[in-house]
């Protein structure tokens, strides 16, 4: 069921990739190809290919528990805030949060885990910054 | 006698002290990553390359600090294969069915010691055939036309799920997903925009380095978070014996035959399209196993069964560098990833590469050979450091992991939106694995999707819009061909050589059992 369902969706990406493509600005001064064919031919390679197994799926892989999708959803959430944050918070802080954050949820205890957070960003910081002089996203701090 | 002498001068480029330097590193942290499961040469070089190139290193310095990673890389993989019976990587799974035992048999060291041989061996002669074989591939290379080239991409789309593939649909379905992304951005030819919404961020298209880093890197974190608490490895590590380190001549000797004759066979399987190194080892182990096997050894700890596949994979590894450095098409995921080593590097490997930098690819090779060496003088006094690396338990590696990637994408580009493209990579890469599509073809569609694109449109340009162009020399009717059957072969074969594969780790389990 998996891949019939993932296959709808590669079908409908294929159709918004062709209609996308369809509706690319032909340049004046364009080659004897132009811009739109070479998409339009990968948009029906994209939909056959998903078509073949909407007809003709594989096993249904095992899914996750609901309690550990949410999991998952919550390290993306918290991968998604440390990127939007980077900036103004600075690396160290920023850095050690996050690892902090997904080595509590791998199973590390949670004082345990704000420790090896921090050793982490200043692991990295010592390493990278310090060290190989490469430049990391300064906050309010200047670190 | 022109080779040698390319390759004398690619020595005098490696024989610096920051290159002799950079490869020793090179090789340390690509044994350490091949060694931890789940990290395999692919997420280890993907993981580098933004490190190496934010860090300003010139092109032969920066390739020869990641191919070192690579071989390390390949190095590595035996380690966890022996010790917990967990391959670090997909090639060495074969590795898994001698050298347990052995381990259990309380030989672990000489196990880890003669793989680290065969593993030379199998490298070492592969870099001689490397050295050879890429000049003359060259030669026909130069033949080339757009038309020829447009056949030898499709080929490489065609064949990359390779023989083992569990669905060509998913490989061709993955394929296009890559090509479909690499489309993002200014098209090069006529300059008007396409697939970008109005975003100014996606007018330079998406970056394969963001890509590459998100789907292999980010994604295994996430795998991780899925299975966490079933993973004891770790705990594992600590009972096995490790034993002597150095294996005894008589051994050595009793083994070169099988390591000298699957190399040669692992490199022929690394040089085809679609083969690659899973395929190297496999096909190198069944072979031994037909030929030497007289008494029933094979699966309980027969040391040739732990050299055939090590040598085998090892030389596919090198073997796999010939397609890639002298036509620009690689025939392996790590390649893939090697691929994109050079195109960061502003290097278009290629029957050109050898005229215009050949002190790149000769100063590359010669990087090999030196770090052949350096990982044969490193892996064996120092297997037992490497061991203990096994023993860092997930939950502390795949936050670094994560982390790591960070550091590298925000140090090329200093944008927040690069990193929530690369999550965004990261769950698709995760949920593409979960349904078994393989995540390889995606990446080659990303690096090989311009190039593919401007073949087709010079070929046509050329012919005057006459799609027959396509196929109106012999040399790409042939490539055609070869990707027809390629892409078709799999789908009948492929079913009966999984269930083989299967079925040797499945006997060798139930081995164990009534042992």
């Amino acid at each position: 069921m998996s891949d019939r369902i993932f296959g709808g969706i590669g079908i409908l990406l294929a159709a918004f990739f062709i209609w996308q493509a369809t509706v690319i600005q032909e340049s004046p001064f364009s080659d004897v190809v132009g811009p739109k064919v070479f998409p339009i031919m990968i948009g029906c390679v994209l939909g056959l290919s998903a078509l073949a197994f909407v007809l003709k799926p594989d096993p249904a892989p095992i899914w996750p528990p609901a309690a550990r999708l949410f999991e998952i959803a919550m390290a993306v959430a918290a991968m998604v805030a440390y990127a939007i944050v980077l900036p103004d918070l600075g690396f160290v802080i920023a850095t050690a949060l996050a690892a902090a954050y997904l080595t509590w949820r791998l199973g590390t205890p949670p004082a345990q885990a704000l420790l090896v957070g921090a050793l982490t960003s200043g692991g990295i910081y010592l390493v990278f910054h310090v060290i190989l002089g490469l430049s990391l996203a300064k906050g309010p701090f200047g670190f | 006698m022109d080779i040698l002498a390319s390759l004398g001068d690619g020595f005098v480029v490696a024989f610096t002290l920051q290159n002799l330097g950079l490869a020793l590193l090179g090789c340390f942290l690509g044994t350490i990553m091949g060694a931890l499961p789940g990290l395999g040469p692919s997420n280890g070089v993907a993981i580098l390359i933004p490190l190496a190139f934010t860090l300003g290193l010139p092109p032969t310095p920066a390739l020869i600090l990641l191919t070192s990673v690579y071989y390390g890389a390949m190095y590595g993989g035996r380690i966890s294969s022996i010790l917990l019976n967990i391959p670090g990587d997909e090639p060495a799974l074969m590795t898994t069915l001698d050298g347990y035992p052995m381990a259990q048999q309380g030989r672990a060291g000489e196990a880890l010691a003669l793989s680290g041989v065969a593993s030379f061996v199998g490298a070492f002669l592969a870099t001689w055939g490397l050295v050879f074989l890429a000049p003359q591939l060259v030669k026909v290379a130069l033949l080339f036309g757009p038309a020829e080239y447009f056949a030898l991409f499709t080929l490489a789309f065609a064949t990359l799920g390779g023989i083992a593939s569990t669905n060509q649909a998913k490989a061709a379905f993955a394929a296009a997903l890559g090509l479909g992304i690499a489309m993002i951005g200014v098209d090069g030819q006529t300059g008007v925009p396409r697939f970008s919404f109005g975003e100014v961020h996606l007018y330079d298209g998406i970056d394969f380095l963001v890509a590459i880093v998100g789907l292999f890197a980010l994604s295994e974190v996430l795998v991780f978070l899925e299975h966490r608490g079933e993973n004891t490895g770790a705990d594992a590590a600590k009972k096995v014996v490790i034993g002597r380190i150095t294996p005894s001549f008589a051994l050595l000797r009793h083994c070169t035959p099988t390591m000298l004759r699957t190399s040669v066979l692992g490199f022929v399987a690394g040089v085809l399209p679609g083969a690659g190194a899973s395929l190297g080892s496999f096909i190198s182990y069944s072979m031994e196993k037909r030929l030497v096997d007289r008494n029933g050894t094979f699966g309980k700890g027969d040391p040739r069964g732990v050299a055939a596949p090590e040598a085998g994979n090892n030389a596919a590894a090198g073997g796999a560098l010939v397609p890639m450095l002298a036509l620009g098409v690689p025939g392996s995921g790590t390649t893939a990833v090697l691929l994109a080593v050079l195109l960061a590097l502003n290097i278009t490997p290629g029957p050109l590469l050898f005229t215009q930098n050949p002190d790149v690819v000769w100063g590359l090779i010669a990087a090999l050979f030196i770090g052949n060496f350096m990982l044969l003088a490193m892996n064996i006094p120092m297997v037992g450091m490497f061991t203990r690396v096994l023993m860092v338990p997930p939950r502390i590696l795949m936050p670094i992991v994560a982390m790591v990637s960070f550091v590298g994408i925000y140090g090329i580009s200093g944008s927040s939106f690069d990193l929530l493209v690369m999550v965004g990579f990261g769950v698709m890469g995760w949920v593409l694995r979960k349904l078994d599509v393989p995540l390889v073809p995606i990446i080659l569609g990303i690096l090989l999707g311009n190039a593919m694109e401007s073949n087709m449109r010079r070929a046509l340009t050329i012919s005057d819009g006459d799609w027959s162009a396509l196929v109106a020399s012999p040399l790409s009717i042939g490539l055609w061909l070869v990707a027809l059957v390629g892409f078709v072969l799999p789908i009948v074969f492929g079913r009966v050589l999984r269930q083989r594969m299967a079925l040797a780790k499945l006997k060798e389990e139930e081995g164990e059992v009534i042992d």
